[in-house]
């Protein structure tokens, strides 16, 4: 699928494009931060947002989620332009953005308790998305006794519990020691396979990007902008264990690097 | 602390001022200060007397009421200010002079707009507690982790259940720190305000027993007052550390 084609797919009643942004900018007062962005993500797919510090990718993610409003342009998910966060997009934060006086059971129903879900009821499906991230036991630990690790999956587990059709995540695992993040990055790619989502991966990692993407958008900085969109197709089919040697993966992180080596100071 | 190998109990070191408090009564170096031992008897009498559990029932009123109104004002106020830029603004120099005003000075003024019984006795006990509570709670909501607001915010929680379920419980370790000072604060508002405005309640039997030099009952009711106060400061204090094994974490 190249742009063109997806550009066409836009003006159908039924998107192809879980997310759409059209010429989004976002400035801060002098500072532009984004300018004139627009990107396509397809349904399904998990879509990496990559770039150097400073180049707005954060920014972008927030905008999708309805956290920060544009200064131009618009955000579509599902045909519908975005005006504030909505039951369609669940965002997995950074630094885990959990209720440290509240248990893990109660951290992960936080969002259906926002949706009005009755207190049993949350707690089964709670419960359930705990044993999908492997927290089974945990649910009455509090998040201070939990490893970095084992907070982020229960800030993923909250996340999912909401099934909504795109999760927008911001670096979730650059905060979590280097094997619980190769852990993390094997288990994604399981999700995206299985859950019928839209993911859109904010990282800084071009080995992570090139790992868990089925497509790369490599943002640029001063002014911030889409510098190019990869798709990595060969090496996806040949399992979690062979990805890292695979020449295409070495060739896209070595690609990647080259052009953006000469933005990072 | 640990003497001779044995572990003393907490505050053990009072032992050595109530046996000095004795022997500088027994000395009688002064009428102001009768022995402990004659202090303690007095206390028990008093104790017993309609007199005292009278002055007991004003000064629980006034101060339970008085510390009801400047949390069930104080802390929304305050949670509201550290949300509010405007409302910050506007509120936060009328708080930091009333912090610092010596605010018994003001107690004449409250005395010709709200008369002179329970009702300014009440509102005086507030108003020496409120401004520390405003403040501490304030603060609280100040630090909190903006990503836990965005993440609110991003589940579709209303303002309300931000508020409630979100800023309050971020806030909660300060607020406490803000009402077991601010409680501190109004033991002595509701003293101040019996002595100036009404003589009642334990005011009433400070005054009298001071006039008529009855040491040993001043004493008497003094050690009450403290005690209760230590009491009430140390409960709170023991339900700031129930929450402060988040207080570093949010």
């Amino acid at each position: 699928m190249d742009m063109s084609q997806t550009k066409t797919v836009v003006v159908d009643t039924v998107p192809e494009s879980a997310v759409s942004t059209r010429n989004i900018s976002k400035n801060y007062g002098e500072v532009e931060a984004l300018r004139d962005l627009s990107l396509e993500f397809p349904r399904g797919q998990l879509i990496s947002l990559l770039g150097p510090s400073g180049c707005g990718k954060t920014t972008l993610l927030k905008i999708i989620a309805g956290l920060l409003e544009p200064t131009s342009g618009e955000v579509e998910v599902n045909g519908k332009t975005v005006t504030g966060p909505g039951p369609d997009r669940a965002f997995v934060f950074q630094d885990f953005a959990l209720l440290p006086w509240a248990s893990v059971i109660r951290n992960v129903s936080f969002g259906l308790e926002m949706r009005g879900v009755a207190k049993s009821e949350r707690e089964d499906i709670a419960a359930r998305y705990i044993k999908e991230v492997g927290l089974g036991g945990f649910e009455n630990a509090y998040p201070h006794e939990l490893s970095g690790g084992m907070r982020q999956r229960v800030g993923l587990a909250r996340a999912l519990s909401v099934d909504a059709e795109v999760l927008l995540m911001d670096e979730p695992f650059s905060a979590v020691d280097e094997q619980t993040r190769r852990k993390f990055q094997e288990d994604l790619l399981g999700l995206v396979q299985n859950e019928n989502k839209t993911f859109i991966f904010v990282t800084h990692s071009i080995e992570e990007a090139v790992y868990v993407s089925d497509q790369i958008a490599i943002l640029l900085p001063r002014p911030s902008r889409v510098h190019e969109i990869i798709r990595p197709s060969g090496f996806r089919e040949k399992g979690a264990d062979n990805i890292r040697r695979d020449p295409e993966y070495l060739d896209i992180v070595d690609q990647i690097w080259a052009s953006l080596r000469t933005y990072v100071e | 602390m640990t003497l001779f190998g044995y572990r003393l109990p907490g505050m053990s070191s009072l032992i050595i001022w109530g046996l000095l408090w004795e022997i500088v009564g027994q000395a009688g170096l002064t009428f102001f200060i009768p022995p402990l031992s004659e202090v303690v008897g007095t206390l028990i009498e008093v104790i017993q007397t309609a007199a005292f559990q009278k002055a007991l029932y004003e000064t629980a009123y006034a101060f339970i009421a008085g510390v009801f109104f400047a949390i069930v004002i104080g802390i929304p106020t305050g949670i509201l200010m550290g949300k509010n830029r405007l409302l910050d603004e506007l509120l936060l120099p009328w708080v930091n002079v009333f912090l610092s005003a010596p605010l018994t000075a003001l107690v004449p003024v409250l005395m010709v707009l709200f008369g002179f019984g329970m009702k300014a006795i009440i509102i005086t006990t507030t108003l020496f507690a409120i401004w520390i509570i405003i403040l501490n709670s304030r603060a609280g909501v100040k630090q909190i982790n903006r990503s836990l607001v965005e993440m609110a915010h991003s589940f579709g929680a209303s303002p309300v259940d931000a508020f409630f379920k979100i800023y309050f419980w971020a806030a909660l370790p300060e607020i406490l720190g803000g009402v077991r000072i601010g409680i501190i604060r109004a033991v002595k508002g509701v003293i101040i305000g019996q002595l100036l405005i009404s003589i009642v309640g334990f005011g009433a039997l400070f005054e009298l027993y001071s006039a008529n030099f009855l040491m040993g009952h001043f004493w008497a009711v003094l050690i009450v007052l403290f005690a209760l106060a230590f009491t009430i400061s140390e409960f709170l204090a023991y339900l700031e550390r129930r929450v402060s094994y988040y207080a570093a974490k949010r």
